[in-house]
C-alpha cells in the first residue's frame, strides 16, 4: 500500500490512508528521505490519522523517518495520533522522543512553519 | 464473526491481518474502542516476534465466557528457536533484534493475563487474555 506524498511549498505531506505493513513503513521512510533531497524540502508532515495501531515497530520507524529527515535538513511533525492509539502507546512505554506532534494537518503545518522559521533565524 | 479463528503467521502482511481479526473479535465480544486498540496492538507485537524470530507460526483467537464474564484469549505459537532466557526477554528494552525491546513486556502490560512458555529448540507459546470490564 503506497502512501501518497504531496508537495506543498517547501513542505512534504505524507498522508497514510490505511493500515501499513512493516515493509510499507520502511518504503515510506526511504521515499521521504529521497524526496526531501530531490525537492529540497524544509519540512515533513506525516499524517497517521488512518492508523488504528501504532506498535513498537511503527513508532520506531516513524521516529527513524524524522531523524533521517533532520539529517537531510528537514523538520518533521507527526499529526493525527488517535486518542486510543495515544493511550496504547503510553501503556506500551512508547514515545516519539524529540519528534514534534500536532493534533491535525492544519496544526501540524502551522507548527512546522514556526519551527522552520525559528531555525532559519537561529542560523542567520 | 466466528468466536474462534486461526491466523497463520508467515509474513509481515499476516501481522496486519492478525491484529485486524483480533480487533473484530474484541469488538464482537463487547470491548470498548480503547480496549480493542490495546488488544490489537498486543497481537501486533507478538505476531511480529513470530515473524522476526521464528519466521512462521500461528495465532489462535477465541472469545471467552467464564463465570459470567467475557473476554478474549490470544495464543501465539511457533516452532522457532525458542527463548534461552525468558526472564531477560520480558525486560523492557531487551532485544536481540535491535528493536525497542518492548514486544513481550509491552504486550503483557496491554493485556490482563500473560504467560510465556518457551525453551531453546522447543518453540515459543505466548498465551494472553483480556476481560471486558
Amino acid at each position: 500500500m503506497a502512501v501518497p506524498i504531496l508537495k506543498q511549498g517547501d513542505f512534504l505531506i505524507a498522508s497514510i490512508q490505511a493500515a501499513l505493513s512493516d515493509h510499507d513503513l520502511v518504503q515510506l521512510r526511504d521515499e521521504l528521505s529521497e524526496r526531501v533531497g530531490r525537492w529540497r524540502c524544509r519540512g515533513l508532515v506525516i499524517d497517521v490519522t488512518a492508523l488504528d495501531v501504532l506498535d513498537s515497530f511503527a513508532t520506531r520507524t516513524v521516529r527513524g523517518i524524522a531523524q533521517t529527515a533532520k539529517l537531510r535538513g528537514a523538520e518533521t511533525v507527526i499529526v493525527g495520533i488517535q486518542p486510543d492509539v495515544a493511550f496504547t502507546m503510553v501503556q506500551l512505554g512508547l514515545t516519539f522522543d524529540d519528534v514534534e506532534t500536532a493534533l491535525d494537518l492544519e496544526e501540524g503545518l502551522a507548527l512546522l512553519r514556526r519551527i522552520v522559521r525559528g531555525s532559519f533565524r537561529r542560523a542567520h | 464473526m466466528p468466536t474462534e479463528l486461526q491466523v497463520p503467521i508467515a509474513s509481515e502482511a499476516d501481522i496486519v491481518t492478525a491484529r485486524q481479526k483480533g480487533r473484530e473479535l474484541a469488538a464482537s465480544t463487547g470491548f470498548s474502542g480503547t480496549e480493542q486498540t490495546l488488544i490489537a496492538t498486543a497481537i501486533s507485537e507478538i505476531a511480529r516476534n513470530i515473524v522476526t524470530y521464528a519466521k512462521r507460526g500461528e495465532i489462535h483467537l477465541s472469545a471467552l465466557q467464564e463465570d459470567g464474564r467475557r473476554g478474549v484469549l490470544v495464543v501465539a505459537r511457533d516452532d522457532g528457536p525458542g527463548i534461552s532466557d525468558p526472564q531477560l526477554a520480558m525486560q523492557d528494552g531487551y532485544s536481540t533484534a535491535k528493536s525497542l525491546g518492548l514486544g513481550l513486556p509491552g504486550a503483557k502490560r496491554l493485556m490482563d493475563e500473560f504467560d510465556l512458555a518457551t525453551a531453546p529448540g522447543k518453540g515459543t507459546t505466548v498465551t494472553m487474555k483480556k476481560w471486558v470490564r
